[in-house]
């Protein structure tokens, strides 16, 4: 197992470089003079200059990403131009209201979507695998701005039950945690159902049958729990995938998160300020999933035991 | 020998569903008995059925498309088909067990042998787990691992194949059954540890007085192992013989053509003679004799009229027209 | 090499460009053509589906004759009727400027789903073509490609199409490149594996030993083989491009807001939210039953095509 850890870690940092390379390429690949589009349209030829100075954009690439990763690693991602305050404060500052919308959505998406997705598996072809099917398939076409829309205009607006943003009690938590897990849940339940079906294939079901096992333990103790080490390894792109929600379901709720300091930056052209929010989205993106691939090597035994 | 039967298979008839309305028959009522303390071969080729009697007889028809739609499998009295699933559990791993043709892949991956030993142990006995667990131990030693704690600790992967096929011999035999089906237990193994596997079994079915029914597609392997032998061919019984018998004198013309493809040793003939065609589809069986269209000796009777099973010989049933005018 | 072994060589190999031309493709065209119709008659016993494909077929009538039946000019301002309910003059009721919602969905839908059919086809050929080079290579290419694919999954999901447009800026055409840059890395990956197993196959292997060049062997005997494959998750992933393309007009990054573009039409809608809840519930239904239908297909053909696929 330590070398799997050590050989997953390992894999982790040339990926993190490539990706640190075309995030700091980000501000060269937009059409036209860097300088001038980080100055603005407005700007004068002396600011623009002085910008030219400050980003050391003069120097070759390499000297400039040599620059940008060595401000990188010390937390320096440059100055907004919007706020002018130092984009990792800005970050920092919104960072805990993404996090709250993740674990909300994971706290209770994954287990219900394999919950779904195994009984339809165990009721394979009965009314509980169509309606659970159907409901899945619904969940991952149904645009996430809509249901939230709809969400606020059912809870908040017409029943007045829960609030229509914000986020100041675990109430206001409640519908954003919906929009956020819809779609996990759905890929869930459909990547477990057929996951469990494959495994009630397996030679061991059968093996646990001979043996004179009650059907309830063949199903739980043999055949879920080797599905379930199946489900883990898309855990993490799952999981991964919440950060991009976390865009639509922050604007949808007036959550002043990362995802609506993006839009908001992008909106504005904030470069600095998009440039190091897809490097830390990118990161955790990174993070969470290296973070499963352990979980998959501990609860797997043949990885467990090599 | 003593001629008690201890599980008797009468008209046995599976059919495999491919939806609501159709089937195919894959097993098409079969009738055959088995002797307390003998080990019974069932031979043919792939497809022949012989792997869905298997498991018509254990019940673990489960998850599959098959489905047993007539006939009777008593054991000891009792009629597997239509006991309730209480019953069924009670008996299999107990009285009756089986192993498989992949010993690798029929071990649990996430689950240490001790447990999955112990699990069929407790369930059919009394034993406290520690009980079970020396119980395991003991078992593991009988078929030849020499260091069971180890084994007890080891998780599937880290076994070899020989080895695990030992693990499933040990877990079948845990519960001292009167009946073991074997479906080709050796096939998935090097021919070093194939011999291993089978003198294993058969020296235990020795210690224990049980019956076996080996399933296997290997001529050798039967001419080594059993007493009697049934050959199947496309969901029926074309012939049943004892061993001795059936190849020094088979009857039915598959059964020649499958004793005559097995290489002897010094016989000097450079090509082997094989049987011409392939098993017919079960969806599209031939009329008359199922083996017809890939038989020399075929006449236009054979191809219109099924023949039925008949007793040809002392002990000695087949099924062909030539067999039954002579 | 002589002369005479050179003619040899020459010889067999016509010989068995011959057998190729004879008894290959001669099989794999007769094939083809029972596996079409029992494709046929296997997916039409899956009812969600032949559901989903009868919406798609609806959809793309609608896409290509949608602007000429709207009943209303989906750009005719009427601020005598803003807001409007849905009846059974207006469907769909009407928006903050009068304009006939039901009149816009029609004439929005060829930019909506031509936008995120052509960025498909644009990703799939490009996933497509990468995945095949690498698998079949290996080597550096394969190292090139899987690793850009790898860089691109670290934006996940819409955050990599959220990202192109920070950088292009906004608008359809950028939307455009965005969802197929987006589709080309899941493509790409899934193209790879696909090839790598068909390289391994028996029939390969045979095409190989028979002398038959890189390109043949790509395009005729490789292809063919993940084109299954292929064809499933092109249409899976339509459903997820019509999904990431309205997202951005959601968020402002799409198309114009007076074009009636349906994912810029919600983006409308949420200003007026409160007093006309409609102008959002009836355009997000059709997207959804629009993204809806594309999955449905996609799961029936992926069950009759290749039900190993996951």
């Amino acid at each position: 197992m330590g070398r799997y850890f050590v050989r997953r870690l390992l894999e982790t940092i040339p990926l993190m470089l490539i990706i640190s390379i075309f995030v700091f390429m980000f501000i060269h690949l937009l059409p036209g003079d860097p300088a001038k589009t980080l100055a603005g349209v407005e700007a004068t030829v002396e600011e623009v200059e002085a910008i030219r100075e400050e980003w050391g954009l003069n120097d070759p690439l390499i000297v400039q990403y040599g620059n940008y990763m060595k401000d990188l690693l010390r937390g320096d991602m440059g100055r907004s131009l919007k706020s002018s305050t130092p984009v990792t404060e800005l970050i920092l500052s919104r960072f805990q209201y993404t996090i709250q919308l993740v674990l909300a959505g994971v706290l209770w998406a994954p287990a219900l979507g394999i919950f779904i997705g195994v009984m339809c598996a165990i009721k394979r072809g009965k009314a509980f695998d169509l309606g659970g099917m159907l409901f899945a398939i619904a969940g991952l076409s149904a645009p996430g701005f809509w249901v939230g829309l709809m969400l606020i205009q059912v809870f908040a607006v017409t029943l007045g039950w829960l609030p229509s943003g914000g986020l100041d009690s675990w109430k206001s938590l409640i519908l954003p945690s919906v929009v956020m897990g819809l779609g996990i849940m759905a890929t869930l339940a459909r990547y477990s159902r057929s996951s469990m079906l494959e495994t009630l294939r397996e030679d061991y079901v059968r093996t646990a049958r001979a043996k004179g096992q009650k059907e309830s333990v063949v199903m739980f103790s043999h055949a879920f729990k080797n599905s379930l080490i199946q489900v883990v390894t898309i855990l993490g792109l799952q999981i991964g995938g919440l950060l991009s929600g976390s865009v639509i379901t922050e604007t949808i709720f007036s959550i002043p998160g990362m995802g609506r300091l993006l839009v908001d930056s992008i909106a504005y052209r904030d470069y600095p300020a998009i440039q190091g929010l897809l490097m830390i989205f990118s990161l955790q993106y990174v993070l969470i999933n290296l973070l499963v691939d352990l979980l998959y090597g501990v609860i797997n035994p043949k990885i467990r035991y090599d | 020998m003593s001629q008690e039967v201890l599980l008797k298979v009468k008209d046995l008839r599976t059919e495999f569903f491919t939806s609501k309305t159709s089937s195919v028959t894959a097993v098409a009522n079969i009738s055959f008995d088995i002797y307390k303390g003998e080990i019974l071969g069932l031979v043919g080729e792939s497809g022949c059925g012989k792997s869905v009697t298997s498991l018509s007889i254990m019940q673990l028809l489960k998850d599959t498309p098959g489905k047993i739609t007539n006939g009777e499998v008593v054991l000891d009295g009792v009629d597997l088909i239509t006991a309730s699933d209480a019953q069924i559990r009670d008996i299999r791993g107990g009285k009756m067990s089986m192993i498989f043709q992949e010993p690798m892949s029929s071990l649990n991956p996430s689950m240490r042998i001790d447990k999955q030993m112990i699990e069929g142990i407790c369930l059919h006995t009394d034993m406290s787990k520690e009980q079970a667990r020396e119980h395991a131990a003991e078992m593991l030693k009988k078929v030849g691992i020499p260091d069971p704690q180890r084994v007890l600790k080891n998780y599937p992967h880290q076994l070899s194949g020989g080895m695990s096929q030992r693990v499933m011999i040990a877990m079948a035999m845990s519960n001292d059954p009167q009946l073991l089906i074997a479906d080709e237990p050796t096939t998935a193994l090097d021919v070093t540890i194939q011999a291993q596997i089978l003198d294993l079994m058969k020296k235990i079915q020795k210690e224990e007085q049980s019956s076996i029914l080996l399933i296997t597609h290997d001529l050798g392997v039967v001419a080594e192992m059993c007493s009697r032998v049934i050959v199947m061919y496309a969901g029926k019984i074309v012939e049943e013989a004892p061993v001795g018998i059936l190849f020094n004198n088979p009857t039915h013309p598959y059964t020649q053509g499958l004793i005559a493809s097995v290489p002897k040793l010094g016989s000097g003939v450079k090509v082997l003679p094989s049987i011409p065609g392939s098993v017919p589809d079960l969806s599209s069986m031939p009329e008359g004799c199922r083996f017809a269209p890939r038989c020399k000796y075929a006449t236009e009777k054979c191809r219109t009229q099924e023949p039925p099973l008949a007793v040809v010989g002392e002990n000695q049933k087949c099924r062909c027209w030539l067999k039954i005018e002579e | 090499m002589s002369n005479k072994e050179q003619l040899q060589n020459e010889e067999l190999q016509q010989q068995n460009a011959n057998f190729e031309a004879e008894y290959i493709d001669e099989n794999v065209a007769y094939v083809a053509d029972s596996k079409f119709k029992s494709f046929v008659k296997k997916f039409m016993k899956r009812r969600t589906a032949v559901v989903g494909f009868v919406i798609i077929v609806l959809l793309l009538i609608l896409a290509v004759v949608g602007p000429s039946i709207a009943p209303y000019d989906p750009a005719a301002y009427n601020y005598d009727n803003m807001f409007a309910k849905p009846s059974a003059e207006h469907w769909f009721g009407t928006d903050h400027y009068g304009r006939d919602i039901f009149s816009r969905v029609c004439a929005g839908a060829p930019l909506t789903l031509g936008v995120a059919l052509s960025s498909v086809i644009v990703g799939t050929i490009v996933g497509a073509v990468l995945g095949l080079l690498a698998g079949y290579y290996g080597g550096w290419i394969e190292m090139l490609v899987m690793r850009g694919a790898d860089v691109l999954f670290a934006f996940p999901d819409i955050l990599l199409a959220i990202a192109i447009v920070a950088i292009l800026g906004p608008g359809i055409v950028n939307v455009f490149i965005a969802v197929a840059v987006f589709t080309v890395p899941s493509i790409a990956r899934m193209m790879r594996s696909a090839t790598l197993a068909v390289k391994s196959s028996l029939y390969v292997e045979v095409a190989h030993s028979l002398g038959c060049k890189d390109g043949r062997i790509l395009f005729l005997h490789i292809f063919p083989g993940t084109t299954q494959t292929l064809i499933v998750n092109f249409t899976m992933r339509i459903g997820s491009a019509i999904m990431a393309a309205s997202s951005l007009s959601f968020l402002g990054f799409g198309a114009n807001v007076t074009d009636p573009e349906w994912g810029a039409m919600l983006s409308q809608a949420r200003s007026y939210f409160s007093t006309a809840p409609h102008m959002l519930y009836l355009p997000g239904l059709v997207i959804f039953i629009t993204v809806l239908a594309f999955n449905l297909f996609g799961d029936g053909l992926r069950d009759t095509l290749d039900p190993k696929i996951k």
